[in-house]
This record gives structure tokens, C-alpha cells and sequence, in this order.
């Protein structure tokens, strides 16, 4: 399976086994949504389990809130996460503290689908990658796959987490893997052995990195499209790096990273969101404070520049192998 | 040198202002009121489209002489009557007391409910258990119409040891599940979606529960309460929608919302579902427009708006001084009068109710509010108590993750 194909295979999976789940959102329903994601589930499932909405992101998750106190677990999707900011209030304001404020007597068990980040050529308004405004906000957790298998897996276990889950997609990788060269076609999943998805159902568990990749010389964090570029970085470099694909940064595997860094006594972070206040900062400040001792070189951070996402530009604001690459050739070097 | 300008009149900006400040005397002349028993009740089940001159009237039941009239009477027993008059008698002997309280520094913030008493009592009585009422701060009439314990209220209030909601909250900003009242938070209309939701739940599941949610007149320019009223329309939510127009958002007056334009009532025209305007200091027209609004939603036919048109007779908070910003003496002036002396007027007038027996009540619901305040005082107010400090990292999650563990930790807990 594809990305694509992985997360209707979840959805399809909950829909069949949890009455309570529900999926709604623009152009979900009949359409089965811009990027086919919902495809054929409001056919097989009914109008009932998966139907369109208004293009209201606010009113959509708070109506998503108001389902989960009432005892369902709803599958909102915001078309994408650029769109997300009209329920920004509604998701810090009010799903991230509704359990905290009422001492436990409400919650919202929801989870809210969206397709992040660039590579496609969407300009400023489809390719931001909002990850850092989330994770500061406690309460909420965040969640990001790399792979048809861990985006099955995962996202079958945000649904049936008990918190609100933001799933960020990496719609670049919906069709293929990708590594960060854009005058490359874009690759099939097919062959790959994260595309081998089970039909049924299983889960991937929130805040257990994966290694994907072992190293000694130096350690690579990266999630979404980042471990694909990640990956064609550290073959470009030649540098035996250890690479860590972190799956969800709330709630965050530490553990796995402390112990890689500690080995490695080199840690470099890739991102695709802006660098200035991303959440590579938190991860630096994190590897800083606890292995500060081990660490060999300071820390390399590869994101997106401080610009709003450019569109003629996208290939050079994109983190690419190259840069990855020579960020390591840096922390190795001291250069 | 000046572009040229065609031969018109320049255009000026306007700013909408109320029509007294202080030192002006009160004149509520332009308000459009119905007289009492004038405004048709439609069939329950009637067209939308047949009932759009109703926003534009006031339901009204109780006359000036106090009695019951007209075609929105609900003829409720004596019992209930009395039931909602002690609820709203209630409520204020609570907020005086609580009030008080802050001025004494025992609690950080208060807010008042007066001079609405009437419409959180008649709701909560006309609801049932099973429904859920997505509440503001001022309808504290809800709890006392269903006997919330006041000793649980004042715990919250001083954010004490056994403060229900643990210390997490601002006061009064409660959640009290069991009795059908959704956790408040401090961003006005925020919640007003969650209610449409949870009523889109209910129909979903095939249950018979409906939603009803306050919003304030205010708080109507909020984009909260349009796409609410979308998500209502456009899935017939079983939800009874209301904007209580209490005239005054902190200093802000209604036409600053557009009240001077149109009524807040009439909103519900454009999305097509039934907007019914409703004397909100009379505790008949509360009960009957309720009743007709949740018996349209229960029966399937999708949610009502309901504009509560009353007067904030106290301040905004414990914050706020509104001899600054209005006439001193202009509640005293409200053309729609005092809930609590309308509803008592008409059990006098019913034979009733008595002066006596009001006076007696309210010396008994004073002596009650005192005691719960010194049973909770025992326990202590603001800083001088507070629940365990390991409360403050759990629920955050269902679970807590690592970083509350070591925080916790790092506190030695």
C-alpha cells in the first residue's frame, strides 16, 4: 500500500469495528477527499460515518469536541494544516485543556487528520509545516508518520488514545518515498518493505521513535518527509549515522534519543518547518541538557529557512540531501 | 496638493454609541417591546419560513399586574413556581455573599448573575437530566435550580482543598457533569460549537438527549457562534441556542455587537432555523419559549435560537465599575423589570405568595448561603489552602508523559 492507501485502511478499519468513530470534513464524504484519503468510505461505511462539513475549521473541531465529550471519537480532517489556524482557539483553548480545567469530568478524544508540509508546489497556503505551535501547546499530542506502516499503525492508535491528537500526513510522501531530490519522478512505495501494510488491524504506539537506520558517528532526529532527505543525506555523506525517525514529538521518545546521542556523542536535527522557534530548538535544548557531557561537536540543526514558504523557490527553502549532508560533514569536522 | 474628489458629500465612519453615559439620564425610549400575551405561539412543528416575523417581537407572558397571559402562558403549577423563584432567590443571596467574599480577599474573582436569575433557573427546570447545558458564567441559576451542593461552589470559588476542579480553574468558571453543566472556559463562545456538536452526537447515536447553549450578545461577533449556527442549520443539531442580550459586554453596549441594527433573534433568519426574541427577566416566557424550542429539537426537528433579552443589573466582574461607562441608576430603570420581583408579583397575584413568606425565605437561603461559605472557609480561601500540589500535573493527559513526571519530581512529589 501507499500512504494514501494505508490511512483509508485505518479509518476503513476503525469504521468497521468502533461505532463511535465518525469521520468528517471538507470534501470527505462523497468525494473522498482532495488527496483520496477518505476514498470509498462514506460508499461502504454510510452518509452517517463519514460526511462532508462547512469550510469552517473552528466550527469543525469544536463540533469535533462536542462529539468527543459526548462520548464518540471523532475523525475530523482539516483539508490542509495551513488551514489549521481558524481552530487554533478551538484546539488550544479548548480540546488541549478540557480534561485539566474540569478535573477529569469531560475530554475530547479526538483526532484531527491533516496533510503538512511542501513539496508539492502548493506556495504558502499547502506546504507550511506546523508542528512547533502544537507541541508547545500541553495537552495535545502530535503525531507524524514516514511510512504506510507507521501511518496505519499510528494513526489506529491516536483514534483510540483517550487525548487529542493532532496527525500531522506528509503529503509528499502520500504517493512515494522521497529523497529530497526534486528532479527525480516521484518513486512508488511499491517494493519498499514499509509498504507492506496488513489489511487488519494493528497499531504503532504513540512516543517510541523508530531507528531506522544504525550508526555510531553521529545521530540524525528526523519525522515526516525529513527521514526520507535524512536517509539520502547520510548515504550522500558517507558518514555512518544513526538515524532516528521519531514518529510522534508529543508525546516524545527521550529515552531513545538520550541513548543514541550518548552513543554516538554527535546529534544532528532535521526539519522542513522554519528553523527560528521550531521544534528542532526543543530538541537541542533537550540532547543539550542531558548529554551535554557525551556531545563531541555542538549540535546541527537543517530546517526550513525564516521566510514564509516561497513557491518559486520551494527547492531551495526544502531541506535538502546536500544540506543534510554537510550538516554532518560539519559536526564531524568542527567546520 | 488635494486628489480631486467628486462632487459628493465625504463619507464619515460611525461609531454606534448607547444612549446614556453617565450623567445622563436612562432612556430605554428605542427599545421595541411587545405588551405581555400579544405575540402568537406557533404549532410547535410549524415551517421556518412561516415564523420569520417572530425575532422581531418579544414573547412575553407576565403583564405588569403580574398575571399570566397570552398564548406562550405554560400554566406550570404552583410547586414549579415556586421551585424556579427560590433557585433565582437563591442565586443572588449567593452572589451578594460570594461578592463580599472577594472584596474580603478570600477569592481572586467574582462574577454576578444579577438581573438574569430568571433564565438559567427556568431552563434547568425545563431540561432534563439526561441534556447538557453549555453554559456562561452567568447562569448560576442553573445549579441552584437543580440543588448543586453550595458548599461545593464556595470550594471552587476559594480554590481550596476540595475545589471540585482541583485548583485548575479561574472561579466560578465550574463543571459540574452530573448536573448537566459543560466545563467553562475563560474565551467566550468557544463552547458554543461544542454544544451543536454533542447534540449532533446525540442524534447520531439515536439518543434522545439535546444540548442547549448560552452565548453572550456580545460574544455573537464571534465567529464561534455563525459557524455554531451552520453546523446547527446545516445537520439540524437537536440543540436550543441562545444569546442572552443582557445589553452590556463589560462596557461594550449591544449595538457595538449590531444590536442597533437588527435583533439578536434575527441572526437565526439566515441560517433558517426559528429565532424567537424573548422577555428574559420573565420567568413564564423563559420556561414556555424553552419548552416549545426543546420539544422541536427532541422532536427532530433541529435547533432554535433564542435571543434572552434582559439587563446586567451588576458589573461585569469583580474587575469592573459600570458607573464609568453608563447611567449610575439606569438598571433601576430596565422597562422589563426585576426577574425575581416579577415572578414573585405573580405568585402574590396567584394568592400564592406573601411578603412574609418571601421575607422568610430569603433569611432562610442567607442563613444557608452563610453556612456553606463557613464550612468552606474552614477549609480555607484563596492561599491559605489548596489541593494536593500533585494535582497540578495530572490530567493533563490521561496519562502523564515523561516531562510531568520529572516536573513532578523536581518538586519532590
Amino acid at each position: 500500500m501507499n500512504m494514501v492507501q494505508a490511512l483509508n485502511s485505518a479509518l476503513d478499519v476503525k469504521l468497521a469495528h468502533d461505532p463511535d468513530m465518525l469521520i468528517f470534513g471538507e470534501d470527505v464524504g462523497y468525494f473522498g477527499g482532495v488527496f483520496r484519503v477518505t476514498d470509498g468510505l462514506q460508499k461502504k461505511h454510510g452518509l452517517k460515518r463519514c460526511f462532508d462539513a462547512p469550510i469552517a475549521e473552528g466550527g469543525i473541531i469544536a463540533a469535533a469536541i462536542g462529539m468527543g465529550a459526548y462520548g464518540l471519537r471523532p475523525v475530523p480532517e482539516i483539508q490542509f494544516a495551513d488551514y489549521i489556524l481558524p481552530a487554533y482557539d478551538q484546539l488550544v483553548s479548548e480540546a488541549a485543556r478540557l480534561r485539566y480545567r474540569s478535573g477529569g469530568e469531560f475530554w475530547a478524544p479526538i483526532t484531527v487528520r491533516s496533510p503538512y508540509g511542501g513539496g508539492i508546489f502548493g506556495g504558502q497556503t499547502h506546504s507550511q509545516s506546523p508542528e512547533a505551535i502544537f507541541a508547545h501547546i500541553t495537552g495535545l499530542k502530535t503525531v507524524i508518520p514516514s511510512t504506510p506502516y507507521d501511518a496505519k499503525g499510528l494513526l489506529i492508535a491516536s483514534i483510540e488514545d483517550d487525548d487529542p491528537v493532532i496527525f500531522l500526513e506528509p503529503k509528499r510522501l502520500y504517493n512515494g518515498p522521497f529523497d529530497g531530490r526534486h528532479d527525480q519522478a516521484v518513486k512508488s512505495w511499491a517494493g519498499h518493505p514499509a509498504a507492506e501494510v496488513p489489511e487488519g488491524h494493528y497499531t504503532v504506539p504513540l512516543g517510541k521513535a523508530a531507528v531506522v537506520r544504525s550508526g555510531e558517528a553521529v545521530t540524525v532526529l528526523a519525522y515526516g518527509t525529513m527521514v526520507h532527505v535524512a536517509l539520502a543525506g547520510i548515504e550522500d555523506s558517507g558518514i555512518d549515522a544513526e538515524l532516528i525517525d521519531l514518529r510522534s514529538i508529543v508525546p516524545l521518545d527521550i529515552d531513545t534519543i538520550v541513548a543514541s546521542v550518548k552513543k554516538t556523542g554527535r546529534c544532528v536535527i532535521v526539519h522542513e518547518a522554519s528553523r527560528y522557534g521550531g521544534f528542532g530548538g526543543e530538541l537541542s535544548a533537550l540532547v543539550q541538557e542531558r548529554c551535554f557531557f557525551e556531545l563531541e561537536a555542538p549540535i546541527g540543526r537543517v530546517a526550513g529557512y525564516d521566510t514564509p514558504y516561497p513557491h518559486a523557490f520551494e527547492w531551495d527553502y526544502f531541506p535538502g540531501p546536500g544540506r543534510v549532508a554537510a550538516a554532518l560533514r560539519q559536526v564531524m569536522d568542527g567546520q | 496638493m488635494e486628489p480631486s474628489l467628486p462632487n459628493r458629500a465625504r463619507l464619515s465612519l460611525h461609531i454606534p454609541e448607547p444612549p446614556g453615559r453617565p450623567g445622563d439620564l436612562p432612556d430605554f425610549t428605542t427599545l421595541r417591546l411587545s405588551a405581555a400575551g400579544e405575540v402568537d405561539r406557533p404549532p410547535m412543528d410549524a415551517s421556518e419560513p412561516s415564523m420569520r416575523e417572530l425575532p422581531y417581537r418579544l414573547i412575553r407572558v407576565l403583564d405588569d399586574g403580574g398575571a399570566a397571559v397570552g398564548p406562550w402562558n405554560p400554566h406550570l403549577p404552583v410547586e414549579t413556581l415556586v421551585h424556579g423563584l427560590r433557585a433565582m432567590m437563591l442565586t443572588r443571596a449567593f452572589d451578594d455573599r460570594l461578592f463580599r467574599a472577594h472584596r474580603q480577599g478570600k477569592t481572586s474573582f467574582y462574577m454576578k448573575s444579577t438581573g438574569e436569575e430568571a433564565i438559567g433557573a427556568a431552563q434547568s427546570l425545563v431540561l432534563g437530566a439526561g441534556d447538557m447545558c453549555f453554559p456562561t458564567y452567568r447562569v448560576l441559576s442553573w445549579l441552584m435550580a437543580r440543588d448543586y451542593p453550595l458548599v461545593e461552589l464556595c470550594n471552587q470559588i476559594f480554590s481550596n482543598a476540595r475545589d471540585p476542579l482541583k485548583g485548575r480553574q479561574l472561579p466560578i468558571l465550574y463543571s459540574a457533569r452530573d448536573y448537566g453543566f459543560y466545563s467553562l472556559s475563560g474565551n467566550v463562545g468557544s463552547r458554543f460549537g461544542h454544544a451543536v456538536g454533542w447534540a449532533m452526537a446525540s442524534a447520531y447515536r439515536g439518543d434522545d438527549k439535546i444540548a442547549l447553549a448560552y452565548i453572550g450578545e456580545g460574544t455573537t461577533a464571534e465567529g464561534d457562534f455563525h459557524e455554531a449556527l451552520t453546523f446547527a442549520s446545516v445537520y439540524r443539531a437537536p440543540a436550543v441556542l441562545c444569546v442572552t442580550n443582557n445589553q452590556w459586554a463589560i462596557s461594550s453596549f449591544s449595538g457595538i455587537a449590531g444590536g442597533q441594527e437588527t435583533t439578536f433573534a434575527a441572526k437565526a433568519l439566515a441560517y433558517g432555523i426559528p429565532g424567537l426574541r424573548v422577555d428574559g427577566n420573565d420567568f413564564l416566557a423563559i420556561w414556555a419559549a424553552t419548552a416549545w424550542a426543546a420539544e422541536r429539537a427532541r422532536s427532530n426537528l433541529g435547533s432554535t435560537l433564542i435571543e434572552l433579552f434582559t439587563y446586567r443589573a451588576s458589573g461585569h466582574s469583580t474587575s469592573d465599575d459600570p458607573t464609568k461607562y453608563r447611567p449610575s441608576d439606569e438598571p433601576a430603570h430596565w422597562p422589563l423589570g426585576d426577574p425575581v420581583e416579577r415572578l414573585k408579583q405573580h405568585l402574590v397575584a396567584l394568592g400564592a405568595w406573601s411578603d412574609d413568606r418571601h421575607e422568610a425565605l430569603a433569611l432562610e437561603l442567607d442563613a444557608a448561603v452563610r453556612a456553606a461559605v463557613r464550612e468552606a472557609e474552614q477549609v480555607g480561601t484563596l492561599g491559605k489552602s489548596k489541593p494536593d500540589l500533585r494535582e497540578m500535573f495530572e490530567g493533563v493527559f490521561k496519562e502523564p508523559d515523561w516531562r510531568l513526571v520529572e516536573q513532578r519530581r523536581e518538586l519532590g512529589l
